[in-house]
């Protein structure tokens, strides 16, 4: 039991630390506007008057955590016990809405990478004119585009789920091509000779021992490529004039002065990322496991 | 139709050239040769099939009306340029490396902040960061001290967590050898730990660079000056100006690849004494 304390100890500490300079943030940054409000009104507020005013203001500069707290158990939980967990005012709706896009350019993302990085893999010319594109691609700040990519494919007449998702598949199919390319390398002269002297053919290798052995390096770029597409997603719904998704309540926040709202749409884009890179996470662990490879 | 024979044609060409160029034996010219043809081929395609099926310029403008642009429209550019690479990302960019960097001494001095800090540091870096840009906007304004503020926290953690990594890079036999020097820990930390954590550093640096570009171009989309590379790319999309935004989107591809060379060049000059750096 030590050894656990020894490591989640260091952590906890680290994280109520967080929270105690959250606090106090909090107090720092929206005093100004109490002792304003206060002047007004012609009262000297005491302390611990202060603290209170800064801790539940209705648009503070910087939201205490129970107020985020607050706010986003009234947008998924409550809305939940309501029926209503898909109205447009639930978190619920907005996460589903950008979880999908996530999901949908995150598989695309995946499936182009790992079909470019057998191809880089397999054929010489690619190797040598396609790479450098692919890592040329990612110092372009693609993000930057977004707007574009949606209004044009939007005149085309492709709307809701894809433009959002061409973005994500551009984000996440970086890592996945680079890790591939590692990892179906990955196998010595030695393994290679051996499936020779087995006569094994192209399309064994390729199955017995390029793939099996390029999982771990395949299973890390997909937590990066997860983490990138849900970013991607966010920025993708910011042009659509905000109408659904993470994105669209971060950018209705900062139009509207709700900082709580962002805060909440914040958190919850954050236990959302935390969540998927987790699943992907567990998985790797079992498949690992199945296969023998695990440390 | 014309153009449409032509962009088959020139992608024959290139391909067949190509496939000849990566089958000879690889030389330093052959290996800058084949993605130069394969990047031209495309740009040659791209303005022939525009020209070829009369593709609106509101959806995609060919090549050479974007060059025509871009060289047209300079002193905008080169204004938001100012603007967004120099006064937003390149001094955000030095902010947060350089604060993440001293973190990074501090926590590996202390076991329980590393233990601590660390796994908490490695799930942030994993976050959608991006999202608190309308924050800093609202805190630091319109100007560039709120990008460059975006571009910290982006930053931030991808050097921090590199830079720790690098400092235990040292093996047990290096650091015994440094004791029998009876060496201080200052001269443990720049003659032997900081020089092994360089590959470490830099590779922090080289993913920074884009998080760089990216932070301050997005922030500008939440409010902005009206400069700004962030600022043309959103209101030059609204106005269909779709050539602007292409010109736009070169300036930082430009950026973009030499900030990153830079950063590049540099670690190879520091680090030349890594495998990975090394020739044959």
């Amino acid at each position: 039991m030590k050894g656990f304390w020894f490591r989640i100890g260091p952590i906890i500490t680290v994280v109520i630390a967080i929270f105690v300079l959250w606090y106090a943030g909090a107090v720092a940054l929206n005093s100004a506007w109490a002792q304003d409000k206060a002047k007004r009104a012609d009262v000297t507020l005491s302390f611990s008057e202060l603290v209170t005013d800064t801790l539940s203001q209705e648009k503070p500069k910087l939201p205490a955590p129970h107020q985020v707290g607050q706010e986003i158990w009234k947008t998924t939980g409550q809305k939940v016990i309501e029926g209503r967990a898909f109205s447009k005012r639930s978190l619920i709706y907005h996460s589903w809405i950008t979880l999908s896009s996530t999901l949908l350019g995150f598989a695309m993302g995946t499936a182009l990478g790992i079909a470019l990085a057998v191809g880089i893999v397999y054929n010489r010319t690619m190797d040598k004119s396609v790479m450098p594109w692919v890592i040329a691609s990612q110092t372009i700040p693609i993000l930057a585009i977004a707007p574009m990519i949606i209004v044009v494919l939007n005149a085309i007449g492709i709307s809701g789920l894809l433009p959002k998702a061409v973005i994500s598949m551009y984000l996440s199919f970086f890592p996945v091509v680079v890790g591939m390319v590692k990892g179906l390398r990955s196998p010595g002269r030695m393994q290679l000779d051996q499936m020779k002297t087995w006569n094994a053919s192209g399309a064994q290798e390729f199955w017995k021992l390029r793939l099996p052995s390029s999982m771990p390096f395949l299973f890390t770029s997909l937590k990066v490529a997860m983490a990138a597409s849900l970013v991607g997603a966010i920025v993708g719904e910011l042009p659509t004039g905000a109408v659904a998704g993470l994105g669209a309540r971060l950018l209705a926040g900062s139009y509207y002065g709700q900082t709580i709202q962002i805060w909440s749409a914040l958190i919850t884009a954050a236990a959302l990322a935390a969540a998927l890179v987790g699943i992907i996470g567990m998985i790797q662990k079992l498949v690992l496991k199945r296969m023998g490879m695990a440390q | 139709m014309i153009w449409l024979v032509l962009a088959v044609s020139s992608w024959v060409i290139g391909m067949v050239l190509n496939v000849w160029l990566s089958k000879r034996p690889t030389t330093r010219f052959t290996s800058l040769a084949v993605p130069t043809i394969f990047g031209l081929t495309l740009v040659i395609i791209w303005e022939c099939v525009v020209r070829g099926f009369e593709i609106s310029p509101v959806l995609l403008p060919p090549p050479s009306a974007i060059a025509v642009r871009f060289a047209t429209s300079t002193p905008i550019l080169w204004q938001d340029f100012v603007q967004t690479g120099l006064k937003g990302a390149l001094s955000g960019y030095i902010m947060g490396c350089g604060a993440a960097f001293l973190l990074a001494i501090v926590i590996d001095r202390f076991p329980f902040l590393q233990r601590g800090l660390l796994p908490v540091g490695n799930f942030v870096a994993a976050l959608p960061i991006i999202g608190m840009a309308p924050i800093m906007v609202m805190w630091f304004g319109f100007d560039w001290q709120s990008k460059a503020a975006v571009v910290v926290i982006m930053v931030f953690f991808p050097m921090l967590v590199n830079t720790v990594q690098g400092l235990q890079a040292t093996d047990a036999m290096q650091r015994d050898l440094m004791r029998t020097y009876a060496s201080t820990y200052m001269q443990t930390l720049i003659k032997l730990r900081l020089p092994a954590a360089m590959p470490f550093i830099f590779n922090g640096l080289k993913i920074a660079t884009t998080l760089a570009l990216i932070g301050a171009i997005v922030a500008e989309f939440f409010g902005s000056p009206i400069k700004g590379m962030g600022f043309r790319i959103s209101t030059e999309v609204g106005r269909l100006a779709l050539d602007m935004v292409w010109a736009e989107i070169v300036v930082a591809a430009i950026v973009g690849s030499a900030f990153y060379g830079s950063v590049a060049l540099l670690e190879k000059s520091v680090t030349f004494w890594h495998p990975s750096q090394r020739k044959g």
